[in-house]
């Protein structure tokens, strides 16, 4: 963490809203036209007709973007914890775990949990279906996992020892050690990782498209297709692109503005 | 010194049992022995300073005491307590409840605000309520001057101002004995002077203290004993009067020379950055 440069307002003074102003004047603008306009570009006419579409599958990316990152935070906080264990074999285990799914590409992890797992699970005359997407969160969540555990690692490392031996000389328990001191300053050194592990997280579900399920990128293909324009073809795309800034620009913004204000206490 | 071991009511003269008791501590970091056979005693209501010269081991011996270290050979006795056998966690708590620490970099918790940092140990440690917790650090903050940064957060305050807080934490736990670990080293030479006021005001209510210091002409001031070390060993310890005004090593001489030479030439206080590389490591826990 950055010690030096923060100073109150630091955040407010960087210039985030006129990137956001930009943006929706532009979508603004191209609304306006396609609305008033006697005669608007075909390309943003069918713009305005997918839009709709777009923004259901951006709501599957993000809807399983935030379950990739519940189920990796939750194991990789066990992950974590085991890796900070006495016991050799067990230190050991958590570091393969962690290098094997941090080295991983995602895609291959995506493509890897569509095929490991079985379409549907049959427990008895129950059927329990197995859909894609659900890989897809399995696939996502094996690198965060790996992740989170790493940030974890780290953060309870990161806390000098004097703090331990201040908390000794208090007379607290390692457990209190533990949960009062050590816990709490990983959580305000964890979240900022977290936050940019989330944003590369929902970024990379657009992989998501590639073993079928309908995202944002699959609506922008069928889309594209069926309107079959280049010039709709590159709208459609930037549009894109607009989205997920949109999405992730502000996780980045708030990842930095916690760092800042962690820097000050 | 043979024959310090004497019975607690010797026939006669009555002499009292000291607080704490060192003999003849050996601590090595690997190769390197830093305490080379200490014996010291520290009578109870005592102010006892140690001095000498950066890296003689006087931190090591401090964090000997409380348990923090623990050396090779030696024995070491907190009023019935022999720190050096103690080998369970419920065993070091026991001891740490009596013995309080200040430290040089202040090493208060920086997310919990300054009152919490003095109501942590007392609620959690000696099972106090909450509000009477508040109330005594309340108090305590008042002692320190620092009423009013109750609500602050460590990150917020100065050093003095942190290392005060840090000196009514350790307060708080209502200890029978206090070590200090170079409190002033790594203030700014204007907030010296507002820790020693502490420092000397505790002196006089007759808590124990045992001092690790630069401060030559403060060391002088408030201690009934003061031990010069050099290289881990005991050079001359006496009363402070006689070990400043007429020490008897020459080594003793040449180091006060030096010192009181360097804080005459600056400002009075003779600020000391080092910091003390301990290999602490060894002592973290794992879940």
């Amino acid at each position: 963490m950055a010690h030096d440069t923060h100073h109150p307002g630091a955040v407010q003074d960087a210039p985030l809203w006129p990137w956001l102003a930009a943006a929706v004047t532009t979508l603004l603008g191209l609304a306006a036209w396609t609305q008033f306009s006697a005669n608007p570009p075909v390309a943003l006419q069918q713009l305005a007709k997918w839009l709709p579409t777009l923004l259901l599958g951006l709501g599957a990316n993000i809807g399983i973007s935030v379950l990739a990152m519940a189920l990796g935070t939750v194991a990789g906080l066990l992950i974590g914890a085991l890796s900070l264990s006495t016991m050799a074999p067990l230190r050991g285990a958590t570091r393969v775990y962690v290098q094997v799914f941090r080295n991983a590409p995602v895609l291959v992890l995506v493509y890897f949990s569509t095929y490991v797992f079985p379409f549907e699970l049959q427990l008895h005359h129950w059927r329990l279906p197995f859909p894609d997407w659900i890989k897809v969160v399995l696939g996502l969540a094996l690198p965060a996992s790996a992740n989170v555990a790493e940030i974890f690692r780290g953060a309870v490392q990161s806390i000098p020892s004097a703090q331990w031996e201040a908390a000794q000389s208090l007379a607290l328990s390692r457990r209190d050690i533990f949960r009062l001191v050590v816990l709490p300053q990983c959580v305000r050194r964890m979240l900022p990782p977290w936050m940019n592990l989330y944003a590369s997280i929902t970024m990379a579900t657009s992989l998501a498209s590639l073993v079928g399920v309908h995202d944002v990128v699959d609506a922008a293909q069928i889309a594209s297709n069926t309107v079959s324009r280049t010039d709709f073809t590159v709208l459609i795309y930037a549009t894109l692109l607009l989205l997920f800034f949109a999405y992730c620009y502000p996780i980045a913004r708030a990842t930095q503005a916690l760092e800042a204000r962690h820097a000050r206490h | 010194m043979p024959a310090i071991d004497a019975p607690k009511n010797p026939p006669g003269k009555p002499a009292p049992t000291p607080l704490v008791s060192l003999r003849d501590i050996h601590l090595s970091f690997g190769a390197n022995e830093v305490l080379k056979g200490i014996s010291l005693d520290v009578l109870p209501g005592q102010v006892v300073s140690i001095i000498g010269p950066s890296g003689s081991g006087k931190s090591s011996l401090l964090r000997c005491i409380t348990g923090l270290l623990r050396p090779q050979l030696g024995t070491i006795t907190v009023g019935a307590t022999r720190v050096d056998r103690l080998r369970h966690e419920a065993e070091l708590i026991a001891l740490r409840r009596r013995v309080g620490f200040v430290f040089q970099q202040y090493n208060l918790f920086p997310h919990l605000s300054v009152l919490d940092n003095l109501v942590l140990g007392p609620v959690r440690v000696n099972g106090r309520p909450r509000d009477e917790a508040e109330h005594q650090a309340r108090e305590l903050l008042q002692r320190v001057g620092l009423a009013h940064k109750a609500a602050a957060y460590p990150g917020e305050l100065s050093g003095g101002q942190q290392q005060r807080v840090a000196i009514a934490r350790a307060l708080a736990m209502q200890p029978e004995l206090i070590l200090f670990d170079e409190v002033t080293s790594a203030l700014d030479p204007e907030t010296v002077g507002e820790v020693l006021t502490v420092i000397r005001e505790l002196a006089e209510d007759g808590m124990t203290c045992v001092l690790v210091t630069h401060e030559m002409r403060f060391a002088a001031e408030v201690s009934d004993e003061v031990v010069f070390t050099e290289a881990g060993l005991i050079v001359e310890q006496g009363p402070a009067a006689r070990l400043f005004g007429n020490p008897q090593q020459e080594r003793t001489r040449a180091f006060l020379r030096r010192a009181l030479g360097a804080s005459l030439g600056s400002q009075s206080y003779a600020p000391d950055n080092k910091v003390v590389a301990l290999p602490i490591d060894r002592f973290r826990f794992a879940i």
